[in-house]
């Protein structure tokens, strides 16, 4: 199964979780620490790790579509 | 201008009012603890029986208290709530009128006014940069760790650790000179000491702005690798950002960043020691660290009263309707034990999967510093135990002082070690 994932820097607040929980897939912006998204469709053995960061996310600015 | 003077007037009217208001009410919310590991009990019973409480604030106020998980977290990000605290229906927790806002105070603003300063502070506080600060924590610790053992046993882990770690740390960020801490801790420490009168914690705090308009002007002339320096060449420089702004910023991140982090090291390292088979374990794997200072944040929510915040609009909160103008209070400590999120609420076990807390709140003013503050708490707490396996309280917890009034963090203000 594949997951892909959309986000949204204009909500991002940076802080830094998506970052912290899987930084394979989500980087901050060194500028402004906003996230970059590294990878849209993220391998399946980071599944949970990707669910795991877009419910960490405080400001509701990662998205998933199966 | 005129407008601004009727709004001022507006809530001046208000206050008086609700002071009126407040003489006859008795406040039903902030609750006493029984048990200083544990939130009061009544925030458990509320939060399984009436989810979305009406309660009256010591203001005199009435709000709604949201204990669940689930509500808070959702109110929190809510953009129909406003973190603005001179709006007049803000939940106050004093009598008292709410001093003024310093502009800059970004953690009261809303929207894209506060995005935008999380924008410029955000490069100094991502996932990365809280990384590569562990080798300077890690030698910080390393330090007052060596001057522990030179002193002996026993000593008081809350001068001894807790408050120099974030101290330094902070120091080190901000770019306060090696020369000038001594001067700089002792404001601190009156400032955030449990002990002290309100005059002086008013007087300490002028103290520490004062001392860093000054820090601000020399880095202008001198400017080094700290934030200070950066806001003054990138924010500064192009208009973004006041420079009357840069000490309020400063102070804010101190005053966010030091007591915090303090009291959960030493709350941290009392729970552990009171959990020996949780401490043992901890110490035959190193790896559980971050997993453990997760749960001891979760567990020992220091933010014990809550995040307020005012709607906007009005708005459905599970069958209640909070109505534009009236107060909200997210209780963190409840969530963080909310039983549908975190099974055996109570049990304090480092093992479990605790992310997802609220320790750090929710929404975009979850805590800028929260990464370094996770560098800082494991660093410090692994260090700690693995230097002095033997550590242990000199008192059993009935003797040992906490913060027991209900307002401000939670935290013990000494905690003797022996070893
Ligand atoms: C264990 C330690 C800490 C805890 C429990 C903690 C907790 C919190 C909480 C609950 C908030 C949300 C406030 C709200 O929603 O109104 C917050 C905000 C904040 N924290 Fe922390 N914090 C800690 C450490 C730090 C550190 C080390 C720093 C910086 C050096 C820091 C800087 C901030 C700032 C600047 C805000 C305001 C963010 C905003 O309004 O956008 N905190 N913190
Ligand atoms: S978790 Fe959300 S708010 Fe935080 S950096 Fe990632 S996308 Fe931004």
């Amino acid at each position: 199964m594949v997951i892909g994932v959309r986000v949204d820097a204009e909500r991002c607040c940076g802080s830094g979780n998506c970052a912290f929980t899987l930084p394979e897939v989500f980087d901050q912006d060194p500028s402004d620490g906003r996230v970059v998204l590294l990878q849209n469709r993220p391998h399946s053995g980071v599944l949970d790790l990707v669910r795991e960061a877009a419910d960490l996310c405080p400001s509701g600015a990662i998205e998933l579509t199966e | 201008m005129a407008d601004e003077t009727q709004a001022a007037a507006h809530q001046e009217a208000h206050r008086e009012a609700q002071a009126v208001q407040a003489a006859d009410r008795e406040p039903t919310f902030p609750r006493e603890r029984t048990c200083p590991f544990a939130p009061p009990a009544e925030y458990a019973r509320w939060q399984a029986e009436q989810p979305v409480a009406e309660v009256v604030l010591p203001s005199g106020q009435d709000a709604w208290l949201l204990t669940r998980h689930q509500d808070v977290r959702a109110m929190l990000d809510d953009p129909r709530f406003s973190a603005d605290s001179a709006h007049p229906g803000f939940p106050r927790m004093y009598r008292q009128a709410v001093p003024q806002v310093l502009k800059g105070t970004f953690l009261r603003m809303d929207g894209a006014d506060h995005l935008r300063y999380r924008r410029m502070l955000g490069k100094e506080f991502t996932a990365k940069g809280a990384k590569e600060m562990r080798p300077l924590v890690e030698r910080t610790v390393d330090g007052l760790l060596d001057r522990m053992a030179e002193q002996g046993s026993p000593a008081d882990l809350v001068t001894a650790l807790a408050y120099p770690v974030p101290s330094t740390t902070i120091c080190g960020v901000l770019g306060v000179p090696y020369e000038d801490r001594a001067r700089f801790e002792d404001s601190t420490r009156v400032m955030i000491s449990g002990r002290s009168t309100p005059e002086e914690v008013v007087r300490a705090k002028e103290e520490i702005l004062g001392y860093l308009t000054g820090l601000v002007a020399a880095k202008e002339r001198e400017p080094g690798d700290d934030l200070i320096s950066r806001l003054l060449e990138e924010q500064v420089a192009t208009g973004e950002l006041d420079r009357d702004e840069v000490p309020v910023l400063a102070w804010l991140l101190l005053a966010a960043g030091h007591d915090t982090t303090a009291s959960m090291i030493g709350l941290g390292a009392l729970l552990l020691m009171e959990h020996a088979d949780q401490l043992a374990a901890l110490r035959s794997d190193p790896g559980l660290v971050a997993g453990a200072v997760e749960e001891l944040l979760r567990h020992q929510t220091i933010m014990q009263i809550g995040m307020n915040r005012v709607a906007l609009e009005d708005v459905r909160i599970g069958d209640r309707t909070v109505r534009a103008g009236e107060g909200v209070v997210a209780q963190l400590m409840a969530a963080n034990r909310d039983p549908e999120v975190f099974a055996d609420p109570d049990r304090f076990d480092i093992t479990r999967s605790a992310r997802g807390h609220v320790a750090f709140g929710y929404g975009p003013h979850q805590c800028l510093g929260q990464m370094l503050a996770r560098v800082e708490l494991q660093v410090t707490l692994a260090r700690l135990f693995e230097r002095f396996p033997k550590l242990r309280t000199v008192r059993p917890v009935a003797e040992i002082p906490f913060r027991h009034h209900m307002f401000g963090l939670y935290g013990v203000t000494e905690l003797m070690v022996e070893w």
